[in-house]
């Protein structure tokens, strides 16, 4: 059930972003050019997710167990520090440099786009290059 | 700063947007996991791999396109060919995530929907680095 649950989710969140149209860069760039010719369509994706996920986050803060009685993993750190803030930056300045962030990607990389594909694995080895990082760093 | 009225999609993005959240929604309230891609898919090198629903929530992501496809067109994706430049983005994607702990999803959605002022933090920052990257791309060295 929770696989299912899982599979559901994984699904409607790429419908989403691809009747949003943030799988494509062009647009994902043409949010991100406040210099240029701006297209605030993307701001639109954000509030439209958040008025909905917002009630369910709000129940969910108040409950140790999620509905089919596992563990509600919400995130308990709140420190707002270099790593987060560096970190964050190195993601957007790659963001702004193509225009794919991590499920834009991997949704155009299965439905075949070349560029998607070497884009993603390429995050990929990022993710394997900061687990190793880290590995190592916490030794 | 002029805005494109006319590639403005005000009603797909809403409708988008609500999808996304829809599937946020389902997997925190279902089975109580944040539904993060960067985290999701990460964790698998950081040793989650072995937590089935991650790889359940990627094949539906990777599905998705296909199933989309039985009912519609897909959109275009207009994307740079620079095989270097996507490279060096898709590297750059991959570590900050991990490193700033979210992406547009962990943080951006689901952490602005639990209120956290972190995910807020790391949200004005990936956004303020995407709009200086794009400006640096586009209008300083006229595009890639």
């Amino acid at each position: 059930m929770n696989n299912l649950i899982a599979l559901f989710s994984g699904l409607i969140f790429g419908v989403g972003l691809i009747v949003g149209q943030m799988m494509n860069p062009a647009k994902v760039i043409a949010f991100l050019d406040v210099a240029g010719a701006w297209n605030p369509s993307l701001a639109l994706v954000m509030a439209g997710a958040i008025a909905v996920a917002l009630p369910a986050f709000y129940w969910a803060k108040k409950q140790t167990h999620s509905l089919n009685g596992m563990t509600m993993q919400l995130p308990t750190t709140t420190a707002i520090d270099k790593r987060l803030i560096i970190g964050s930056i190195t993601f957007g300045a790659g963001w702004g440099l193509v225009g794919f962030c991590p499920a834009p990607a991997i949704v155009s990389a299965a439905a075949g786009y070349w560029q998607a594909i070497v884009f993603t694995v390429a995050m990929l080895a990022g993710f394997c290059l900061f687990a190793w990082f880290e590995k190592n760093q916490s030794r | 700063m002029t805005i494109d009225w006319a590639a403005f999609t005000p009603y797909s993005a809403l409708t988008g947007g609500a999808l996304i959240g829809m599937a946020a929604a389902m997997l925190i309230v279902g089975i109580g996991r944040v539904a993060g891609i960067s985290g999701v898919v990460g964790g698998l090198f950081s040793g989650s791999h072995h937590e089935s629903w991650r790889w359940y929530f990627i094949a539906g992501l990777m599905l998705s396109s296909w199933i989309y496809r039985l009912f519609a067109h897909l959109p275009v994706v207009e994307v740079s060919e620079n095989l270097v430049v996507l490279i060096i983005g898709g590297l750059l994607v991959g570590v900050g995530t991990r490193w700033g702990s979210g992406c547009t999803s962990g943080h951006g959605v689901c952490g602005l929907s639990a209120l956290s002022v972190r995910s807020l933090m790391a949200t004005l920052s990936f956004m303020a680095a995407g709009f200086f990257t794009v400006y640096i791309v586009k209008h300083l060295l006229g595009g890639v």
